[in-house]
């Protein structure tokens, strides 16, 4: 397979980004400054969620958990999203590394929806007295994670990466379609079934300090997604380009380190 | 065009009528799957009355299920679904044909059967109207997303899991409307609406998912 | 600072089971992803550096047999 020249790289369109090439020292370069500043930015979020914003009058103090719950719950939806977006570039443009950014981001989002889920049911036990109560957003959580895990699922099952990269893609674009839709009708079921009064994600009335604190979370979450999905893209640009003789220069400086 | 789906449809049917026992599984599991419930949740009529909707719709649901792999996987081993993808007719055309082949022997049944085993829940006779209907509705429904999930897992080991764990979370959607409709109606605010939204998804579905489909079974093939 | 003292602020009002334990949870499901991702990396790499020594793409087998470890 040849390699990209120096007339190739020398290009100044953003298109030179779309080879995996070109893209892997970069994103190299990028995700441990993306740690870095997710790093700070939760240190931050964690200090004014716990030192500058007031106990609820309502919730108390176990309120604090939505500093979690609901930067993961944002972060979820974001990143299927975002994965959508890849997917359908990659079916568009036929771009592997857009399948490839898909495929990166996919553990991650379906792990801040685990988290969403897991930290949902722990501010729902003392504030409603059950650790799971069918509300519409959890419940849409819920799903969502199983379309998250129905994509890994699927990706992983399939050899051939050409097969999977675009079974996946239009498996998250068919789920992108119906997240609307399950959101509404699970809305429309949990307000049949339950009448108006269970939500748990009514937070608090916001204190600028608790939505400060919510931001800077989620920013950090949002960094801390771009870090992980550069260094795992990296790993799946080393293992689909394994045949070119660059990868095999980068594997000979990574062995003899 | 209609003279290629009505073909595939003609085929379809016939190659099932061939192997009907292979349709009457189905069914039978359809059966058995809703006479466990009394089982499990005790006999207490007044119980099963107010789950016996939702029962027959999640036994619809994994009957559905269990049948999809029929659809695509004789052509498949075969030869005949690289052949139909190589004509000229447009794919979208002849994968409609085919899950409407799928649903006439599949889930038709399971809409007729389904008032019949309601009363063995002692769903109210009014209802049982409303049930048909939203069943009518919501398994062809199920079978176009349910074709979707098939022809991404088209030849893959662990196929039949693997799909109902990509396919469930399209599902409930049409059975929150399917089961509510009964609720709804019982309920006296009247089930038009569910019913509206069902019909409207299957017109949505009947436009998107054959094209989602035959975009996957190229994918599946090449 | 508005805790009392360091021993309410570990209390949480009583709620320590639910906020620590969400926290403590996110935390380490962050710490296995990237450990994952760091020993898929290197897994990885080694495997595919062994491959690439034993059957190298397009090019004879030149310099001999002995295998670097």
């Amino acid at each position: 397979m040849r390699d990209l020249n120096e007339k190739d790289l020398r290009g100044k369109s953003l298109m030179r980004f779309a080879s995996p090439q070109v893209f892997y020292p970069v994103a190299g370069r990028f995700a441990p400054w993306f740690a870095a500043v997710a790093a700070v930015l939760a240190v931050a979020g964690l200090y004014v969620g716990f030192f500058v914003a007031p106990t609820d009058f309502q919730q108390g103090e176990v309120y604090r958990v939505i500093f979690i719950h609901v930067p993961a719950a944002w972060m979820s939806m974001f990143v299927y999203l975002v994965m959508a977006f890849w997917s359908a570039v990659g079916l568009v443009l036929n771009t592997r590394l857009s399948f490839m950014m898909a495929r990166a981001l996919a553990p991650t989002g379906a792990m801040f929806c685990f988290v969403a889920l897991w930290t949902g049911a722990l501010w729902g036990k003392p504030t409603w007295g059950t650790y799971w109560v069918w509300d519409a957003r959890l419940t849409s959580q819920l799903l969502l994670l199983f379309l998250y895990l129905g994509y890994i699922a699927l990706t992983e099952a399939i050899e051939d990466s050409r097969r999977a990269d675009r079974a996946g893609a239009i498996l998250a674009l068919v789920g992108a379609v119906n997240v609307p839709i399950i959101y509404f009708s699970v809305q429309w079921w949990n307000t049949l079934h339950q009448g108006a009064s269970v939500s748990l994600t009514k937070a608090p009335s916001m204190a600028t300090t608790m939505l400060a604190g919510m931001l800077l979370m989620a920013l950090a979450a949002w960094a801390y997604t771009f870090a992980t999905a550069f260094w795992r893209v990296r790993s799946l640009i080393l293992e689909r380009e394994r045949h070119t003789d660059w990868v095999g220069a980068e594997l000979e400086r990574l062995g003899s380190r | 065009m209609l003279s290629a789906f009505a073909a595939v449809l003609r085929r379809d049917l016939t190659l099932a009528w061939r192997g009907r026992a292979d349709v009457l599984v189905t069914l039978a599991f359809f059966v058995v799957v809703v006479c466990l419930f009394p089982f499990g949740v005790g006999a207490e009529t007044n119980q099963l009355r107010a789950i016996g909707p939702g029962v027959l719709w999640v036994a619809a649901l994994l009957s559905t299920l269990l049948s999809l792999h029929r659809l695509f996987a004789q052509d498949h081993a075969d030869g005949t679904l690289e052949q139909l993808l190589l004509t000229p007719e447009p794919a979208a055309l002849w994968v409609t044909a085919k899950i409407a082949a799928h649903w006439i022997v599949t889930g038709l049944p399971l809409v007729v059967a389904a008032p019949l085993l309601a009363l063995l829940f002692d769903v109210e006779q009014e209802a049982l109207g409303v049930l048909t209907l939203s069943l009518a509705l919501g398994t062809p429904i199920l079978a176009l997303l349910g074709a979707v999930g098939a022809a991404l897992t088209l030849g893959l080991r662990g196929g039949g899991v693997l799909l109902a764990l990509l396919v469930l979370p399209l599902y409930v959607p049409v059975l929150i409307f399917g089961a509510g409709a009964v609720d709804a109606f019982l309920g006296g605010v009247g089930a038009t609406a569910h019913l509206l939204l069902l019909g409207g998804g299957l017109l949505g579905a009947l436009a998107l998912a054959p094209f989602a489909c035959a975009a996957a079974l190229r994918i599946a093939v090449e | 600072m508005q805790w009392e003292s360091w021993s309410a602020f570990w209390d949480m009002g009583g709620s320590a089971l639910y906020v620590w334990g969400s926290y403590a949870v996110t935390a380490a499901c962050v710490a296995v992803e990237l450990l994952l991702l760091f020993r898929r990396r290197s897994e990885t790499a080694r495997r595919l550096l062994r491959l690439r020594r034993a059957a190298p793409p397009g090019r004879p087998a030149a310099g001999g047999n002995e295998e670097k470890t």
